[in-house]
């Protein structure tokens, strides 16, 4: 009998801490399938945040270290400096990559280092609580903002891909979403593609995700989803926003 | 036996101390500018390339810690450099280097402070090197360089001693024996230590995977995480306590100093010996562990301490607290890129002794 679907061997056994309707989980697993397919797993280092997915190391089967709120970037440049052979990427949500790591995240673009980064974008803080996040679209209650996102006090949502795609360094741009399953087959091909640009030495790729918040959002899981195709995505349009390949 | 003379070469100590970290194999450098450290970033620039290793100039202060993390993540022996301020914002990735147990090497050519402070040499980052910096509880050694020799000895012993105990190493030089010229010895047959590699990060073919992280949140994890940096902590204090004692026996006035105020310390007790007053001087190297053992046997009734130091009064704590009112502990300082002279060190051994 044939198997046609399993764990991949570049998830650990491991269950998941994630609250119940995360995107986390599903995105965990496209990258554990796209480590899996293009047989990289040995070779394969990855960048924990911190935030949602401080934990990763628990999760994924291969190398993963920690690295210090927003840093990713600069500790992905270290790594992939000293071993160019390896494939190395970041997996950051807004907080991490589009507030506190904004430095870090255009430098290692515009240096067009050749690594992979996954960018979750739930438009709030989840780890802490539901916070506002440089994502969090107009209008959006938050524990930060209790009264909504009001552009003339917060400022405006933080499109990372738009503002990514001016920069002559950065190879592969791409905002998706994992709120249906058409969506997540959209998903994991960027997701594969901008691993396979590493390992053919193309360059910087980056691929938003749009993901579900329940919990932090207040809703179920059901209108989670739904909230990401009524709101979320009238702010952050999903597509490819730059192609170098 | 043959034995082969190493010729000098004039050099300045910002330059001494990049040569030390291409012989103890530095195989990555990251920096960013900032005066008085700025030919440290200039020299790597050209000399790591040449040798095909890495040189990257960072954004900030901050990516060229983490770059530094990420390269040690790997096994790679990595260092930065900066100078007082720059340092402050390294300090986040030093407390995160502590926590994961990673080597580094982290250069402060200090300058005057607080704030933007001026360019000229200080000792004001004493306080925050040697009693923490960065967040949580950690300890790091700290090396202080007090000649061009030293800034190349020092860099080169600094990768050795991060990679024996996993742990970032400070030298904490400052902004005069940075830019000063003297000749110093190199020694290009100086072999590095090379230490078992196993939790480095670099795929996990033919192996489990590896993590590496300070995050520990069961229940009494890090409470034993940090149980077991303080043996390594102990075990660096029973080891690597380093400094210089000279004339101590027989002194009424021992004089306390550091770095280049040690050079004038040392210049003043000579002239003070010139003229038969009995001083001596000890010279911490490594400024943590503190030579406090040293101190503690040297403070006995009838004999006095003089701290000297480029700041309003740092070390001379640690002083006291080895002296434990043994013997009085006085101090001449000046803070903010200021310096005593030889003269003002010997008015002060006129009134002491």
């Amino acid at each position: 009998m044939k198997k046609i679907l399993g764990k991949p061997e570049s998830l650990k056994p491991t269950p998941h801490l994630y609250c119940a309707g995360c995107g986390h989980g599903i995105i965990h697993r496209l990258v554990a399938e796209t480590v899996d397919e293009l047989g990289i797993r040995e070779r394969t280092i990855g960048i924990a945040p911190v935030g949602c997915a401080v934990f990763a190391y628990d999760y994924f089967n291969f190398d993963v270290t920690e690295a210090p709120h927003g840093r990713p970037p600069a500790v992905a440049t270290g790594i992939k400096r000293v071993l160019p052979d390896r494939i190395v990427f970041t997996y950051q949500g807004d907080g991490d990559l589009a507030a506190i790591g904004t430095a870090e995240t255009i430098h290692a673009a515009n240096r067009g280092e050749n690594i992979t980064v996954i960018f979750v974008n739930n438009a709030n803080y989840g780890m802490t609580g539901g916070q506002m996040a440089p994502t969090t679209i107009i209008g959006q209650k938050t524990t930060t903002t209790p009264f909504g996102r009001d552009a003339k006090r917060e400022g405006y949502p933080m499109k990372v891909c738009e503002l990514l795609s001016s920069l002559e360094g950065v190879t592969y741009l791409e905002r998706v979403a994992v709120n249906n399953p058409k969506n997540i087959i959209i998903a994991k091909k960027a997701i594969k593609k901008a691993f396979q640009n590493q390992v053919e030495g193309k360059g910087y790729s980056l691929v938003e995700v749009l993901s579900q918040c329940p919990v932090d959002w207040g809703m179920t899981p059901k209108d989670a989803v739904t909230w990401v195709d009524t709101h979320l995505m009238k702010t952050f349009p999903l597509g490819v926003y730059k192609d170098r390949t | 036996m043959t034995s082969i003379i190493m010729p000098k070469v004039l050099m300045k100590g910002n330059i001494a101390l990049c040569e030390g970290a291409i012989q103890a194999g530095c195989a990555a450098y990251f920096g960013y500018p900032i005066t008085p450290q700025n030919e440290v970033p200039a020299h790597m620039s050209k000399r790591m390339v040449e040798l095909g290793r890495i040189f990257l100039q960072a954004e900030s202060e901050l990516a060229a810690v983490n770059m530094v993390l990420g390269a040690s993540v790997t096994g790679a022996r990595a260092m930065t450099s900066s100078s007082s301020p720059g340092i402050s914002l390294k300090q986040e990735g030093i407390s995160y280097l502590a926590g994961c147990e990673l080597p580094a090497v982290i250069v402060n050519v200090q300058r005057g402070g607080p704030g933007l402070g001026n360019i000229a040499g200080s000792q004001a980052d004493y306080f925050q090197t040697t009693k923490g910096g960065g967040h949580g509880d950690y300890r790091m050694i700290v090396l202080s360089p007090h000649s061009v020799q030293e800034m190349y000895d020092h860099a080169f012993e600094a990768f050795d001693l991060a990679q024996k105990y996993r742990s970032p190493v400070m030298v904490l030089a400052d902004g005069v024996v940075g830019q000063m010229m003297e000749p110093l010895t190199l020694d290009p047959t100086r072999k590095p230590v090379v230490s078992q590699k196993d939790w480095v990060l670099d795929g996990c073919k033919g192996r489990a995977p590896r993590f590496i992280r300070s995050l520990l949140m069961g229940e009494g994890e890090l409470e034993r995480h940090n149980w077991n940096l303080k043996k390594k902590f102990d075990l660096i204090t029973e080891n690597e306590v380093r400094y210089e004692a000279l004339h101590i026996e027989d002194a009424d006035l021992v004089l306390v100093a550091f770095g280049v105020s040690a050079r004038i310390a040392k210049a003043a007790m000579r002239s003070a010996r010139a003229s038969g007053k009995k001083v001596g001087v000890i010279r911490p190297i490594t400024l943590w562990p503190f030579p406090e053992k040293i101190i503690a046997e040297t403070a006995r009734s009838g004999r006095k301490f003089l701290v000297v130091e480029m700041n309003m009064g740092q070390m001379v704590e640690d002083v006291q607290r080895a002296a434990n009112g043994r013997c009085p502990v006085e101090f001449l300082g000046h803070p903010g890129g200021g310096m005593s002279s030889e003269e003002e060190v010997l008015l002060q051994i006129e009134r002491l002794t």
